[in-house]
């Protein structure tokens, strides 16, 4: 089988069936992902292929979910978490920071705690309150977790296969708004390293670094910037936990510009840490300081005023201006 | 509504605890299983017996021993603490019974998921008491193989373990083993949604695990009128599957219960809630001041039901324990506290390095280039001989 186009949905769709196939261990659970196959049909089929046992329909109550999963990880299984949204994720939040983080430290390495928690994250597609938040960095915040994104199908295919084989509990953050884009997914191909920032774009004059959703962003920020002649790096970071910084250094050791782009408040954010980590590291490449663009710090805003709130072209392109004009 | 009635649908503290008779009236417990009462007699109960019906002299002696030197262990351990080799100590002073009867009740197979003060049920699994310490002197958070005794690790945040037994015990039923799983949590996690959520998960699941509340009457200073206003164990009811409460200071009566309700367990028959109504008579912790909130009379009640005393009692009225028998387990008992202390007093502090250790199991970027600048901090001082 050679590579196929498919949705971003589909591929994390057929991620979880080889996942299902490959090991009898491997649980989905979550609300509503049997009969209905999630409410973005994430897990369509699933439930029908593999049975209730593999693919379970869990209560409404999101610290159970995650409560339960952990005692089945410590039986032996290596469940796959759905939580609905982003914003309903954080009464389980307790279960994730406090004992799934942890406890592989507690026993002195002598269990381990292979769960994957997947969150479609962010805006854009007009949601009420609750459906849009990108909480990445709460969860990036926490040692003993890991925090990955994907931006594309193919990607996301690879980087859900490696988060299940993963021994470590992974938060999979799921660009909802591109859950429908596609692209190619190769299911022979051997993936890199799943923690691992990839060069989406090659430039000279500025690095854009992002992950999820926003790395569509970028390309056509970048594309944008190319009819003015500007020369934009563009680099999909993949993984907020841990982060790539060899490559953003190596991008911004050429560039010596840097804006890092997400839909999360920029205030003590992903982008903020890169900044900060990138200022030590390239101190005297760096010919601008290294700019944010993001979310603000307010509440996620009604859907009719996303458009304002969520980084669109014309913000990370005022950006990409005011690094190069330093 | 008048204030008996209000009065009426709490539960009901055990007759000769001392309280306005307006807020707790005294009264006999609803439903209360017991045994061997106060006075160590014996006292038939038809569905409970059973349970017991064959437990020989020598388990009898058994279950005395492991209630003489858990509060042994649990002393030393308190004095450890007042001497500064450990930094706390959560005793389980009075719930001994409660312990030992649940915890000789469950199978080599069976797993537990215990909170912070079931030394008596680590010592039924067979984890070395000692193990136990190295979290309260500060040398590890918790660190034994929770596989090698089906042991869970100590849980300090109330009531989270509960879920983790739940899914432990969705996972028993998947793999089609006739195990079962008991939880343990005390009055005030009751009142935690990780709690309800368990009971929820393990009723519609249908999971084989039983849920061991101890109520010892006091989470810190709140009495159990501030988590509930119903009997804890009639809480099941509402979940669907059934809710028992039994004397929490009868060991015969724990043992047969909880023996009772991991049968249900594995026999498919889903979830148990067992509410062993006993008494904390120490204090919440170490750091704790009880006089602060609730009176002596109390304690004092509750002195007379002691657990240790009323199987004593009925071993010596029944023949089934000799002077020797004592004397050896006195001695027996002294030198389990001298081991303890001289363990505890010789238990190493970690290495510096054992901070960025087990954060990940397959390793992490950041955690390895912290670990090398933290060397090379370290490193700098080598000139100045040991390390600071």
């Amino acid at each position: 089988m050679t590579a196929e186009k498919m949705a971003l949905a589909k591929a994390i769709n057929e991620s979880l069936r080889t996942a299902l196939d490959a090991d009898p261990k491997v649980l989905i659970m979550g609300e509503d992902v049997g009969k209905l196959g999630g409410v973005f049909r994430v897990t369509d089929g699933l439930q029908k292929d593999f049975g209730e046992e593999r693919v379970i329909d869990t209560p409404l109550a999101e610290s159970g979910i995650v409560g339960t999963a952990i005692g089945l990880a410590l039986r032996g299984y290596r469940p796959v978490v759905e939580i609905q949204f982003d914003g309903f994720v954080f009464p389980a939040y307790d279960q994730i920071v406090t004992q799934l983080a942890k406890m592989h430290a507690r026993a002195l390495g002598k269990i381990k705690l292979p769960v994957v928690i997947r969150i479609p994250y962010g805006g854009g597609i007009g949601a009420v309150e609750h459906h849009s938040e990108s909480p990445e960095a709460l969860f990036a915040h926490v040692a003993g977790l890991k925090v990955v994104s994907p931006s594309n199908a193919g990607d996301a295919y690879w980087m859900m296969q490696q988060a299940i084989h993963s021994d470590d509990p992974v938060i999979f953050f799921e660009p909802k708004r591109r859950y429908w884009d596609k692209s190619e997914v190769n299911r022979e191909a051997i993936p890199g390293p799943l923690h691992k920032a990839r060069v989406v774009r090659e430039g000279t004059d500025l690095t854009l670094a992002a992950y999820g959703p926003m790395v569509k962003v970028c390309q056509e920020a970048a594309a944008a910037a190319e009819e003015e002649g500007k020369s934009l790096e563009v680099l999909d970071l993949r993984s907020m936990s841990p982060i790539d910084f060899d490559a953003v250094q190596a991008s911004v050791e050429k560039t010596r510009h840097l804006v890092v782009v997400h839909e999360a408040p920029v205030f003590l954010g992903t982008g903020a840490e890169i900044a900060a980590r990138i200022t030590e590291r390239c101190f005297y490449h760096l010919e601008a300081p290294v700019l944010r663009v993001g979310g603000y710090h307010a509440p996620y805003p009604p859907a009719r005023l996303e458009d304002e709130y969520l980084p669109g072209l014309d913000r990370v392109l005022d950006a990409v201006d005011r690094s190069l004009a330093y | 509504m008048t204030v008996e009635s209000t009065a009426a649908r709490k539960p009901r503290r055990s007759a000769g605890t001392k309280r306005t008779a307006a807020k707790k009236p005294p009264g006999a417990q609803p439903d209360l299983v017991q045994l061997l009462t106060p006075e160590g007699k014996r006292v038939k109960n038809g569905e409970y017996d059973a349970y017991v019906a064959d437990i020989t002299p020598e388990e009898l002696r058994g279950l005395y021993r492991d209630m003489v030197l858990t509060r042994r262990f649990d002393a030393e351990a308190t004095s450890l603490q007042r001497q500064g080799e450990l930094g706390l100590w959560a005793s389980l002073l009075g719930q001994e019974a409660a312990q030992i009867g649940s915890g000789r009740a469950t199978r080599e197979d069976d797993y537990v998921f215990p909170t912070y003060r079931e030394h008596g049920v680590a010592w039924c699994r067979g984890v070395d008491p000692a193990n136990l310490l190295g979290m309260f002197r500060g040398v590890n958070n918790g660190g034994w193989d929770p596989n090698s005794n089906n042991f869970h690790l100590y849980t300090i945040v109330i009531g989270s373990q509960t879920l983790h037994a739940t899914g432990y015990a969705m996972g028993i039923a998947k793999d089609g083993a006739d195990s079962a799983v008991i939880a343990y949590f005390g009055d005030g996690a009751s009142s935690q949604g990780d709690v309800a959520e368990s009971f929820t998960f393990s009723a519609v699941y249908n999971a084989p695990v039983v849920f061991f509340c101890q109520n010892n009457q006091w989470a810190i200073s709140e009495p159990t009128e501030r988590q509930t206003r119903v009997p804890l164990y009639q809480r099941a009811q509402g979940y669907g599957f059934p809710g028992v409460r039994v004397d929490g200071n009868d060991v015969l009566a724990c043992l047969a219960v909880t023996k009772w309700a991991l049968e249900r367990a594995r026999r498919g028959e889903g979830p148990t809630l067992v509410e062993a109504f006993t008494y904390r008579m120490g204090a919440h912790t170490t750091s704790d001041d009880p006089t602060k909130y609730r009176a002596d009379e109390e304690r004092e009640a509750w002195e007379v039901k002691d657990p240790i005393l009323r199987l004593r009692t009925y071993l010596e009225a029944s023949n089934h324990a000799d002077e020797g028998f004592f004397a050896e387990l006195e001695a027996e008992s002294e030198a389990l506290g001298k081991r303890v202390r001289e363990v505890v007093r010789a238990m190493p502090d970690p290495d510096r390095f054992a901070i960025f250790e087990n954060a990940y199991a397959d390793g992490h970027a950041l955690v390895d280039e912290e670990r090398a600048q933290f060397a090379a901090y370290q490193a700098s001082f080598a000139d100045e001989g040991e390390g600071k």
